[in-house]
């Protein structure tokens, strides 16, 4: 793997008249890596990705692709492909003439080209369909000849802006691994746009989450969810109970939870003394049912709001003494009923699950 | 079904539409010069005449080569107008647009009187002329206020053809609103990611208009192109005012009314007319269908 990052932006800005939708954003993209863009609707993702595309021009800053500067660049000139939200399939044209779009001006033989739609086609397992007329096709089908389309370019970077945002739920879980495998089959660079956090989790080998034109936190899946930046990224992806808290260097003390003596990685980049927030997953907490050996930190309470999920429950519980509730999610396993609202009960924690946001 | 005041209503209302038409070819084949009933016997005289009559060959020539030209012109100014419209942000869109759909509810006298005036103020300033040589010949083209182009030798000339542009950019004016109403539809169904897709999959702007945006407007091209070819043959008031003594089948038409005995024959290419004008819109509805079924999109009802 080369040395330079396959796609570099540099405090890249963009403006829409007045409106400021892309805010300095600055990010490298190594190559064959899966990466999403996630956030909530109208903070830019779109823009950036085709920004990357060369559909839209920047204001100021930088996008290299492949260590060369792309302003300037037409679309048609980027080792970039795209699949559009709304697939963009020609409707004039047959499945296969949609996939052999991109070759129309290579220099390849009509045999070769015939052939590379066919692998192409067989590669999202639309080997039968390709005389089909496009427009007869069904959503999924539109979704993969789409790809099919993008990739016979043997593009550097597929850019896809929510691509299965328009697909039904099992069929996109179907998809999201397709897609996986796809990727690492092919070996090209994804940049993924999608605003279902679930999604992006699942599929990415990094993701920047996006607010307002910024990127607040670029990581893996896992360090995004164990570790979030800020409150807002917390609470966008999945659930966070917060609670008030005071901190002296690593000491930290949560209300109604006590004392803890915190990792350098629980705490937020910038020294915090005094009033801050402590944030903890339902996950990571639990109730002990009756007989449940106590474990080092308990606390008894009561719960207020039982919500069935078949295979989890959630309990919104309230500790003595507080006067908010904390969520926590419980696995249903055999012999563990579900508790009933108005119960009483003890939750436990793990002080190593904390995260310290500043106030 | 039941026969409800509805479907009375509608009735009638067809035999107010249809049977003034329909009277038109009964009288055609009528072998008598007067326009009463009972009828006579049956004829194809009416028919025969026209085919010996020069001035009308004249005036349809005239008015097919004027059609042809405004469906051509209008359409083309009606392509470009949609496509800035549904694509583009500019400022004064709304009242720009506002202004060319304006001749949609002017009164045509008003239009027709306007151009005349243009054309008198023009008038002193005429010809215009140039021309250049290549070999023997001699090319030359001209404003007269028709447009003129002249191929000559130093003995004769070998090649000669006007349009008459003051009637074509006349009903040009007239047909500009419907060319746009229609390409506008066209191209406000586009996704405007086709157009992307095909730029990003490698192709040029100018390929991927000819490639993607072009072949989905098609069906609306050709709406556009016949009722402009349909408008531009039937108008009568502008031609009138604008035709010098060149005139077009309707002002030719008009002439021979005040000739009685004329009447069956008018009557005769009324039949013609009339039949051509069904023939080209089932033809035209065939292919707005076709495209319709081929970019998959449903039936929104036609002409027909
Ligand atoms: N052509 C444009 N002109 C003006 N403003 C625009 C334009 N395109 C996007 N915007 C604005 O820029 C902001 C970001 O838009 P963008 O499409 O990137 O959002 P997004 O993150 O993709 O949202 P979504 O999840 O809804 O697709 C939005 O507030 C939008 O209104
Ligand atoms: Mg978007």
């Amino acid at each position: 793997m080369s040395s330079t990052p396959l796609i570099q932006m540099q405090d890249v800005h963009k403006y829409y008249g007045a409106y400021h939708a892309l805010r300095g954003i600055t990010a490298e993209i190594a190559e064959g890596e899966f990466f999403s863009l996630l956030g909530p609707s109208g903070c830019g993702k779109t823009t950036l990705l085709r920004a990357i595309a060369g559909f839209e021009e920047i204001s100021s800053g930088a996008i290299l692709l492949n260590g060369a500067d792309m302003a300037g660049v037409p679309p048609n000139r980027r080792p970039t492909n795209m699949v559009f939200q709304s697939y963009a399939i020609f409707p004039h044209l047959s499945v296969e003439q949609n996939v052999g779009f991109g070759l129309r001006r290579s220099a390849l033989s009509v045999g070769e080209k015939t052939r590379a739609i066919g692998e192409a086609l067989e590669m999202v397992g639309l080997g039968h369909l390709g005389g089909r007329a496009a427009h007869a096709l069904s959503g999924g089908q539109r979704q993969r000849v789409a790809l099919a389309r993008a990739l016979i370019l043997k593009p550097k970077v597929l850019l896809l802006d929510e691509p299965l945002s328009a697909l039904d739920r099992k069929m996109r879980e179907d998809m999201q691994v397709e897609l996986m495998k796809l990727q690492r089959e092919v070996g090209i660079t994804f940049v993924l746009v999608t605003h279902d956090q679930e999604e992006a989790l699942v599929m990415s080998d990094r993701i920047a989450v996006m607010f307002e034109g910024e990127i607040a936190q670029l990581a893996d899946p896992e360090v995004l969810y164990r570790r979030p930046a800020t409150k807002r990224v917390a609470d966008f992806i999945g659930v966070m109970n917060f609670l008030p808290a005071t901190a002296s260097g690593r000491s930290v003390e949560a209300a109604g939870l006590g004392v803890a003596d915190l990792a350098a990685d629980q705490m937020p980049a910038g020294p915090v003394t005094g009033a801050c927030t402590v944030g903890l997953r339902p996950e990571t907490l639990s109730i002990l049912h009756d007989g449940e050996a106590s474990k080092a930190r308990e606390a008894s309470a009561q719960i207020e709001e039982v919500v069935y999920y078949g295979d989890m429950t959630y309990y919104d519980v309230r500790l003595d003494g507080m006067d908010t509730t904390m969520r926590i999610s419980m696995r249903n396993m055999v012999g563990r009923d579900v508790l009933d609202v108005g119960a009483r009960t003890r939750v436990a924690w793990d002080p190593r699950a904390m995260v310290v946001f500043p106030d | 079904m039941k026969r409800s005041p509805l479907a009375l209503f509608a009735g009638l209302y067809l035999i107010f539409l249809y049977a003034p038409i329909i009277l038109l070819p009964l009288f055609a084949f009528n072998d008598g010069t007067i326009i009463a009933f009972p009828l006579r016997g049956f004829t194809l005289g009416w028919f025969a005449d026209l085919a010996n009559t020069p001035a009308l060959h004249e005036a349809t020539l005239n008015s097919l080569i004027i059609a042809c030209s405004v469906a051509v012109l209008a359409t083309c100014l009606g392509l470009f107008a949609a496509r800035a419209v549904t694509r583009y942000k500019f400022p004064l869109k709304g009242g720009i647009l506002g202004f060319i759909m304006l001749p949609l509810v002017l009164p045509e006298v008003i239009v027709a009187i306007s151009l005349l005036v243009v054309l008198m103020l023009l008038l002193p300033d005429l010809p215009i002329e140039t021309g250049f040589q290549i070999g023997e010949y001699v090319i030359v083209l001209s404003v007269t206020p028709d447009l003129v182009l002249e191929v000559s030798n130093f003995h004769r000339t070998v090649f000669s053809f006007a349009l008459p542009l003051p009637i074509i950019l006349g009903h040009t004016l007239l047909c500009l609103p419907f060319s746009i109403a229609i390409l506008q539809g066209s191209f406000q169904g586009l996704d405007q990611s086709l157009e992307e897709a095909a730029l990003d999959l490698g192709e040029t702007r100018a390929g991927a208009f000819r490639l993607v945006i072009l072949p989905l407007v098609t069906p609306g091209i050709i709406a556009s192109l016949l009722i402009c070819f349909i408008i531009s043959l039937d108008e009568f008031i502008i031609a009138f005012f604008l035709s010098g003594n060149e005139p077009t089948l309707p002002v030719y038409l008009w002439g021979q009314l005040r000739f009685p005995a004329r009447l069956p024959v008018v009557m005769a290419l009324g039949t013609i007319l009339v039949t051509l004008s069904i023939v080209l819109l089932i033809v035209a509805d065939i292919f707005r269908r076709r495209g319709l079924r081929r970019t998959g999109q449903s039936e929104t009802g036609g002409f027909l």
